[in-house]
């Protein structure tokens, strides 16, 4: 950075900001098309989101280490908490299962959990004696804090989150560096047991989308209909896409949920294959800045945060991605950044709040052999 | 990895060295994994943008776009004079889709009251959107008015699903007239579609197929090419925009030897009898006339016709829906006596050969009765005044295999090639015949029962006028329907011209002589009409005496005539069935050449007897439909008012109209020759100035059969279609 820009400015990790920007900026403008031409409802709610989060994420990255710390268990036990009331007041309610209405919004506890597993684990590793990480006392504690939530959430029931709690955590697991024998004999398991959860576990809806998703072609205007739609999109887009406000994928409604889960879709009509680059390698450059900021920190509770966050962001990435493009069976998840939804873009923006909170701290402390 | 395993295992000890070597080792793993997704999802993305783009371009403009069939006009039946027989006329529709109508039951509460149906149609509606699979538009009603049209058109935004459209339908000016002859056309069938390779046209709504007789026949020639209309829609169906349309092509028309005012008028004449009439010109063999009646009417059928009035067509017992000029079979009685006189003269027999009827004839050990005692009889008198005895005497003596092979050969028995769906051929009985059908041998009393057209032989109406014909002209005449420009030409029988004028005067003196159809006169000094009286018994004489008693028991009448008799242009059969006899078919012969001579004085003939019998055909039908739709306790609503005047050309009256100024310029200018050409004739045919073509009693033999003055009728219809069809 020159010397004509002041230093606050100049110290801000631009190298995930500026990609962040155009994400956001991109996703209004796809908005903008979805809600035929017009600023509102999607893309105006959009901006006005990203403001409030980002005015958040600055808030979040002044965090020191020592208070994040602190109130990672209580954090973690909130929400908890919250997950809990949500069956509870969700039951009595007889409404939805998954949102709490706080009055002024409503909150989806389940999306909170997703940093909020990450920072209590990374709490937990840094926390815990080095000489005891291959012992069971690492694993039966940080199981516990993974297990608790996601039985909550798989009640409500929501699988996709539940995945992705059970992801961060083992994210954040696999980088604390617990025995790799526990990760092959867990995948190993799970390769045993997921035939019979499939069979006993999922409702018959989540049966019937994997089916789908295996074939989609077998019921193009019923179950396959989202995934054939979202490729006919995608596919008819080209290399360069069919013009600003020109999808008749989304504008004729023929895509499903346009601005939210299939976003990508709409944009990729428009767009085209360019458009993709785009989207591909602003996320690509904001995981290369994660990953940057975790490998940078000295320290593990920071490296553990910023690996598991960039990894929560990077799940919704890959999940929503591999979706709309067939590769993967119709789960509600959508798009950082671009899709429309305040509780995927808190959730987001929290994650990024906290790698620049360990950005912080990285640049604060300087890089040192010792262990703090 | 592996590596690491082993030297973990046995000593357990982490360091936060291993543990960060660990870290940085598993982050660059995780790295690797996430770029390796990122660049899958790239080259999933550039397979399905880049590679698979045309498909995808393609599914995508199919799903934008909507390609909706417009039905193709049907190409117009016209008569041999250009009228048309079957045309087309503008009508207002309103068809529903169900699929994309959330709530079926309201839309069609609220249709019901801006159309006014009746609540039997609203339910009719409700069972078929019911019943359909969705997708496919399910008619609401059609041939309404433009004010219902335009009521239906700005509520659309409150009737989902609803598509009100302009079409055509099918139209018969001559309705009942026509019913059995031109047919009638449908929505097609389940088996239909499967039939015709699930052409996606046949379930357009709108589009109906030809269902019977010459519409079913000449259904590729009458299609046409549909058009086209491709419009934006969404997902969920509705209309964004018009991208563009291509225009239907007409199918082309079908011109007939049918002349149609004749045929209208021969409808018209048959009255409350059932029956039918054929008028053939035995020259090139063109049927002018096929009416069959009591029939149904076509525009009724074309519409779909209703429950109710399909009951009463169906339990008529003068069976309206049997085309009786094909289907109708009736022993031929004494109509087919000049030609076993032909058969006769061929094996040797001489006109002059004479027997004695004395009341009846001894064949063999039995004595059978004429219907008179006639004395000396020859061929002249025994075809005069049908004197049995000659027949029951000659044909034994000729043999009756001799007498069936000519029967055959003057067309009875057999199946001529028209476009017809079908015609039942009958039976001459012969010996080899009956040794094969009935597997017993051939009796005397066969030959007797034969010889005068009874027993086993049946015919029909039209074989009768094909038999005519070749009699009177001793060519071995060929019917056909479809009108060509190039004149037949027949195989002539080996019959002197003394033969073939020996049995013209005899049957001449039939009607003009001391014959039994006296009546039957025509009303001209210079034409002359020959026939042949025939009277056919249905029961037994210890039933019915036939002439009165149950309708079902009295016999049939039946009547072959031509003219003029010395030179014949004309020639033809009427069939009264249960007439009750000959008396009741000849008057309608006459009537019928009388209007084909001179259309007022058949005319002036006909109104005060549709006076008498309540009306036209079509009102009779009306009426009749009306009656037995109020005893069924349903309501029906008036009939379609006839207001345009292109339809009403092929009517009997329209004849008489196109010529009162020909007459008038006659007077003025009389030529006997009419050497016009066809374009002048279409052209003379609207105004009175050019002079008109003359009846034909003694030149039309010299024009071309192609020139329309070659019929006596000029053309009074071409030259007034507003619309020429295509």
């Amino acid at each position: 950075m020159s010397g004509i820009v002041p230093a606050p400015v100049a110290r801000q990790p631009w190298q995930m900001l500026i990609p962040l920007f155009v994400l956001i900026g991109f996703g209004s403008l796809v908005l903008y098309s979805a809600a035929a031409g017009s600023f509102e409802p999607y893309a105006s709610s959009h901006l006005l989101r990203f403001a409030v989060t980002l005015v958040m994420a600055f808030v979040l990255s002044r965090f020191t280490r020592n208070l994040a710390m602190f109130v990672a268990f209580p954090i973690y036990a909130i929400i908890l908490v919250m997950l809990v009331g949500v069956e509870a007041i969700g039951f009595v309610g007889g409404g939805s299962q998954r949102w709490l209405n706080l009055g002024f919004m409503q909150l989806q506890p389940s999306e909170l959990m997703k940093p909020a597993i990450v920072l209590v684990l990374a709490r937990f590793y840094a926390s815990l004696p080095v000489g005891m990480t291959p012992t069971w006392r690492s694993l039966i504690p940080a199981g516990g804090l993974v297990l608790t939530p996601v039985a909550l959430v798989l009640l409500q029931p929501d699988l996709g989150t539940s995945l992705a709690i059970v992801f961060g955590g083992a994210v954040v697991m696999f980088a604390a560096g617990l025995p790799l024998r526990w990760f092959m004999g867990a995948g190993l398991a799970g390769a045993v047991l997921a035939p019979i959860a499939f069979f006993v576990g999922l409702k018959p809806y989540q049966q019937k989308r994997v089916f789908t998703f295996l074939d989609p072609e077998s019921d193009p205007l019923g179950d396959g209909y989202h995934i054939t739609q979202s490729k006919i999109a995608i596919g008819s887009g080209g290399f360069s896409g069919k013009g600003f406000n020109e999808g008749s994928q989304s504008h004729l409604h023929y895509l499903p949920e346009p601005h939210t889960d299939f976003i990508f879709a709409t944009m990729a009509e428009e767009w085209g294959f360019l458009g993709g680059l785009v989207v591909l390698g602003a996320f690509a450059l904001i995981f290369r800045w994660g990953l940057s900021v975790a490998r940078n920190s000295e320290d593990r509770f920071g490296k553990l945060i910023a690996l598991g966050m960039t990894a929560t962001i990077f799940f919704y990435v890959a999940i929503n991605l591999m979706m709309v493009m067939g590769l993967a069976p119709v789960v509600g998840i959508p798009l950082p950044f671009m899709s429309h939804g305040g509780s995927s873009m808190l959730t987001n923006m929290i994650c990024i709040g906290s790698l620049m909170m360990v950005a912080r701290w990285n640049r604060e402390a300087p890089r040192s052999g010792l262990y703090r | 990895m592996i590596r690491r395993r082993k030297s973990t295992r046995p000593r357990e000890v982490v360091t936060q060295s291993t543990l960060d070597n660990a870290f940085d080792r598993r982050t660059f793993v995780m790295g690797t994994t996430m770029g390796g997704i990122g660049v899958l999802l790239a080259a999933r993305m550039g397979y399905i943008a880049i590679a698979e783009n045309e498909k995808y371009e393609l599914e995508s403009e199919s799903n934008r776009v909507n390609l909706s069939l417009i039905p193709p006009r049907r190409g117009w039946m016209l008569d041999r004079n250009g009228a048309p027989l079957a045309s087309n006329r503008a009508d207002f529709r309103v068809d529903i889709i169900p699929e994309r109508t959330p709530d079926p039951d309201a839309t069609v509460t609220a249709l019901t009251q801006i159309l006014d149906l009746q609540d039997d149609q609203a339910a009719d509606i409700r069972k078929r959107i019911a019943d359909s699979p969705g997708y496919q538009p399910v008619e609401i009603a059609s041939g309404i008015t433009y004010d219902k049209f335009a009521a239906v058109s700005v509520r659309l935004p409150d009737l989902p699903g609803v598509v009100p459209q302009r079409g055509f339908s099918r139209f018969y000016p001559t309705g009942p007239s026509v019913g059995h002859l031109i047919g009638y056309v449908g929505t097609a069938n389940a088996e239909e579609y499967a039939e015709q390779d699930r052409n996606p046209l046949l379930v357009t709504p709108g589009y109906k197929i030809g269902k019977d007789a010459l519409e079913k026949q000449f259904e590729q020639e009458l299609r046409g090419i549909p058009g086209a209309r491709r419009v934006e829609v969404t997902a969920s169906g509705r209309i964004v925009r018009e991208l563009e349309t291509r225009e239907d092509i007409q199918g082309d028309p079908v011109r007939l030897t049918i002349d149609g005012p004749l045929q209208d008028y021969a409808a018209r004449r048959i009255g409350l009898e059932s029956g039918s009439v054929v008028v053939m010109d035995c020259e090139t063999g063109d049927l002018l006339c096929m009416a069959s009646m009591p029939s149904f009417d076509p525009n009724s059928f074309s519409q779909g016709i209703g429950r109710v009035e399909y009951g009463m067509l169906r339990e008529d017992e003068r069976v309206p829906l049997r085309n009786k000029v094909l289907k109708g079979l009736y022993p031929p009685g004494s109509t087919v006596k000049p030609m076993h006189c032909m058969a006769f003269l061929d094996a040797g027999i001489k006109p002059d050969e004479a027997i004695m009827c004395g009341g009846g004839r001894r064949i063999g050990n039995r004595f059978f009765n004429c219907w008179s005692n006639h004395g000396r009889v020859d061929m002249a008198k025994a075809i005069y005044q049908s004197c049995d005895s000659y027949f029951y005497h000659f044909a034994q003596q000729v043999g009756f295999a001799k007498v069936a092979e000519w029967a055959h050969r003057m067309g009875l028995g057999e199946e001529f090639p028209l476009p017809v769906t079908s015609q039942f051929f009958g039976t001459v009985p012969s010996p080899e015949w009956k040794e094969r059908r009935h597997d017993s041998a051939w009796q005397p009393y066969d030959t007797v029962n034969s010889s005068i057209g009874q027993g086993y032989y049946l015919t029909n109406p039209l074989q009768l006028a094909v038999m005519a014909s070749r009699m009177a002209t001793g060519n071995r005449v060929m019917p056909r329907l479809q009108l060509t420009d190039e004149k037949p030409q027949f195989e002539h029988f080996a019959f002197s011209p003394e033969e073939i004028g020996y049995v013209r005067q005899a049957m001449s003196d039939v009607v003009n002589g001391p014959g039994t159809a006296g009546r039957a006169r025509l009303p001209f000094e210079d034409i002359k009409m020959a026939g042949k009286t025939g009277t056919a018994q249905v029961v037994s004489l210890s039933v019915s005496n036939g002439k009165t008693g149950p309708w079902k028991y009295r016999d049939h009448g039946l009547f072959v005539f031509f003219a003029p008799f010395d030179k014949p242009k004309y020639a033809g059969a009427v069939v009264i069935e249960h007439g009750g006899g000959s008396g009741a078919a000849y008057p309608i012969a006459r009537d019928v050449m009388t209007f084909l001579f001179d259309p007022a004085k058949g005319m002036d003939a006909l109104r005060p007897l549709e006076e008498q019998w309540g009306g036209t055909a079509q009102q009779r039908l009306d009426a009749k439909y009306r009656a037995y739709a109020a005893a069924q306790g349903a309501t029906v609503p008036p009939a379609p008012s006839r207001d345009e005047d292109i339809f009403d050309q092929v009517e009997a009256e329209a004849r008489v109209a196109a010529r009162q100024p020909e007459t008038l310029a006659e007077q003025s200018n009389p030529s006997r020759v009419d050497n016009r050409t066809p374009e002048e004739v279409s052209r003379a045919a609207g105004s009175a100035a050019q002079p008109a073509a003359d009846v034909p009693a003694t030149d039309a033999g010299a024009a071309p059969a192609s020139q329309p003055s070659a019929t006596p009728a000029p053309p009074p219809a071409a030259a007034g279609a507003a619309e020429p069809p295509r």
